[in-house]
């Protein structure tokens, strides 16, 4: 009994934990920027202002239209290249693949702070410094390792007599791609997209790095920027914070059960 | 049909070639060019910082040695037993809370899901967000320093983000001496351990190692002097927010990573302790936690590699260029990218890489290990 309340209490104790800071940025948001004082942090606002929302939706419409492009063609571009490298990577064993995919795989792990001085010259050098370009190639390479481990083991479920079958019947390498493994793709790609749409959404030192120009902003940087800046009222940070946050939010309440998936095979296992 | 599929080989490895090659220049060859970078003298002289062609100079491992012994980089030091506490506080904090929650849901209490759902969503938010949060929650005067105030107690006084004060204190030049003991210890333990196992080769290296590391820290160690001054470093209590935050954040995942772990004890092995007249705390302590140190090894190499390369969070919540709260990460851009000083910059992202690589290719190596054999 003692155990049951003690287990609640926890339960409430960390509930509260998390949601506070959720509650403070809709309270904060939905004031009018005169009504915030740090001493009324915590009252509900007396007038429920809706202008900051549109105001940040005006200023981050941009950043949020940039945001997409990235995260639209760099997940679909890196999924797409994952799917096939983890078809080869499990189906195609050859001879040194137990020494290139560690070597591959090491790429999620680095620091990118390690690669980020060449990065800015090299992507400058081929004409796309400073554009949202230059980036979506950065998230597309560094995003193969992850995308590729995750197909890979998902692809190892896929059973071996499948794919021998298949070309028996006189497949050869893409035919048993486009019969037998892509038509079984469907939860792989699920786990994957959700997972790189997230991860390039929410990326900042890249963006922060590459793109120079303001227009070509991701809504990460604008964020930042926004809310580093001294004399900004309250009210339009936190605005911009639920915006920021909305996509990737609703990607993991409608979809938690693949995106915890990816999150697991993180992990390298899964 | 030998030869056909020879030829689907060939296809196959052509398809992953241009992954491959990607990955070659962008992980190798771009960390290579950035080891040579942190070897020459790019920077020290403005005139040539931002060159196009800028003519530079091989200085050999100078860059390294300042960063470890100069006097104006006391800074980077600093930085690095910054982002030290920060890796043990923000692991053990994120261990702590992800595995206490693990354990109370896996007793499947009413609304289990919904409580998953509430622990889990603040991974799916950029550190950006977070921090911007969390940056109006630590306000000095307002957000949880207000909330006793709420409910009629005095409000809290800590100054969270802002404040100066610095604990734990220990001179740079003790740092050899410390490491020493540290790891002699730990190999001694390691050695004792084994021998009571019945390892005795391992035992016997094991101990060894130790009595070389602890009989150095005895009689040489003291004497040791990196720098020709006394310089302190310590715990920055900026830091605790940024900790709390990243907790936060990050500690649903270790939630996540401990429940599945829980929910592969098979039941059978909980009845059969119960049976034998195990007690709830017994059960955990002999059976489920042994069971679960993979798990915790997994987590805190995981969070540990998360935790040294934070950038975005601490940028979101004290910005880019505040001292206390710095970490070699945000040390490195400032100094790539606003001052300019490039080989130092990529001198300190090749130490950042050799402590990622130090937690990460055991790891990989472990975890691959295996597969190979099967």
């Amino acid at each position: 009994m003692i155990w049951r309340v003690v287990q609640y209490g926890i339960l409430a104790l960390a509930t509260l934990f998390f949601l506070l800071p959720v509650y403070l940025v809709v309270v904060t948001a939905l004031k009018e920027p005169a009504a915030i004082t740090l001493e009324s942090t915590w009252q509900l606002p007396r007038l429920w202002y809706w202008e900051s929302f549109a105001q940040a939706w005006n200023a981050f419409l941009p950043k949020l239209q940039n945001s997409f492009v990235l995260t639209l063609v760099g997940t679909l571009l890196s999924a797409i290249l994952g799917s096939i490298n983890g078809y080869v990577l499990s189906k195609w064993r050859f001879p040194g693949a137990n020494v290139i995919f560690p070597l591959m795989l090491f790429g999620m792990f680095i620091p990118y702070q390690a690669v980020l001085i060449p990065l800015f010259q090299f992507i400058r050098e081929i004409g796309l410094g400073g554009s949202l370009w230059g980036l979506i190639l950065v998230h597309v390479v560094y995003g193969l390792p992850i995308t590729t481990l995750i197909f890979r083991n998902y692809y190892a479920e896929i059973p071996d007599e499948l794919v021998e079958a298949s070309r028996i019947d006189g497949a050869g390498f893409w035919g048993i791609y486009r019969n037998v493994i892509f038509p079984l793709s469907v939860p792989g790609f699920v786990v994957v997209i959700i997972w790189q749409f997230t991860q390039i959404w929410n990326e900042f030192l890249f963006a922060v790095t590459l793109v120079s120009s303001p227009a070509n902003q991701p809504i990460t940087v604008a964020l930042a920027q926004l809310a580093g800046g001294e004399a900004v009222k309250w009210n339009l940070p936190m605005a911009g914070a639920l915006l920021a946050a909305l996509p990737t939010l609703l990607v993991y309440i409608f979809l938690g059960r693949y995106f915890i998936r990816g999150l697991l095979a993180g992990s390298v296992k899964g | 049909m030998k030869w056909l599929r020879n030829l689907d080989s060939l296809v196959a490895v052509l398809t992953l070639l241009p992954s491959v090659i990607l990955l070659a220049i962008f992980v190798y060859g771009f960390i290579g060019q950035t080891i040579q970078t942190s070897l020459t003298n790019w920077g020290k002289d403005p005139a040539q910082a931002l060159a196009i062609n800028p003519v530079l100079q091989f200085v050999g491992f100078e860059n390294y040695k300042e960063l470890f012994s100069g006097f104006i980089h006391g800074r980077f030091r600093q930085d690095l037993v910054n982002n030290i506490f920060f890796t043990v506080f923000f692991v053990g904090g994120c261990l702590l809370v992800g595995l206490s929650l693990a354990i109370i849901l896996d007793r499947s209490p009413k609304g289990e899901g919904f409580f998953r759902t509430i622990f889990l969503f603040p991974m799916s938010l950029s550190f950006v967000v977070t921090g911007t949060i969390w940056r109006w929650m630590l306000q000095p005067a307002g957000g949880v320093n207000q909330l006793p105030s709420t409910v009629g107690l005095p409000e809290g006084q800590f100054a969270w983000l802002t404040s100066r004060q610095q604990v734990l204190q220990f001179d740079w030049n003790h740092l050899p001496l410390f490491t020493a003991w540290l790891i002699g210890l730990i190999l001694l333990w390691i050695g004792v351990a084994a021998l009571r196992g019945g390892e005795a080769r391992r035992g016997w290296i094991a101990l060894g190692s130790a009595a070389l590391l602890i009989g150095w820290a005895v009689f040489i160690g003291p004497r040791v002097q990196l720098l020709p001054f006394p310089e302190i470093h310590g715990f920055n209590l900026a830091f605790i927010g940024i900790i709390v935050a990243a907790v936060w954040q990050m500690s649903g995942y270790t939630m996540a990573l401990y429940l599945a772990g829980l929910r592969g004890v098979p039941e059978e092995l909980r009845e059969a302790a119960r049976v034998d007249g195990a007690s709830e705390v017994q059960l955990y302590r002999r059976i489920i936690f042994p069971m679960l140190a993979p798990i915790t090894l997994s987590a805190m190499i995981i969070l540990g590699h998360i935790s040294l390369k934070i950038f975005d969070l601490i940028w979101a919540m004290t910005g880019v260029d505040n001292a206390p709260t710095e970490v070699p990460a945000l040390l490195m851009y400032v100094t790539t990218f606003r001052s300019n000083k490039i080989a130092d910059g990529a001198a300190i992202a090749t130490i950042l890489l050799l402590l990622v690589a130090l937690v990460i290719v055991p790891y990989l190596y472990s975890q691959l290990r295996g597969e190979v054999r099967r």
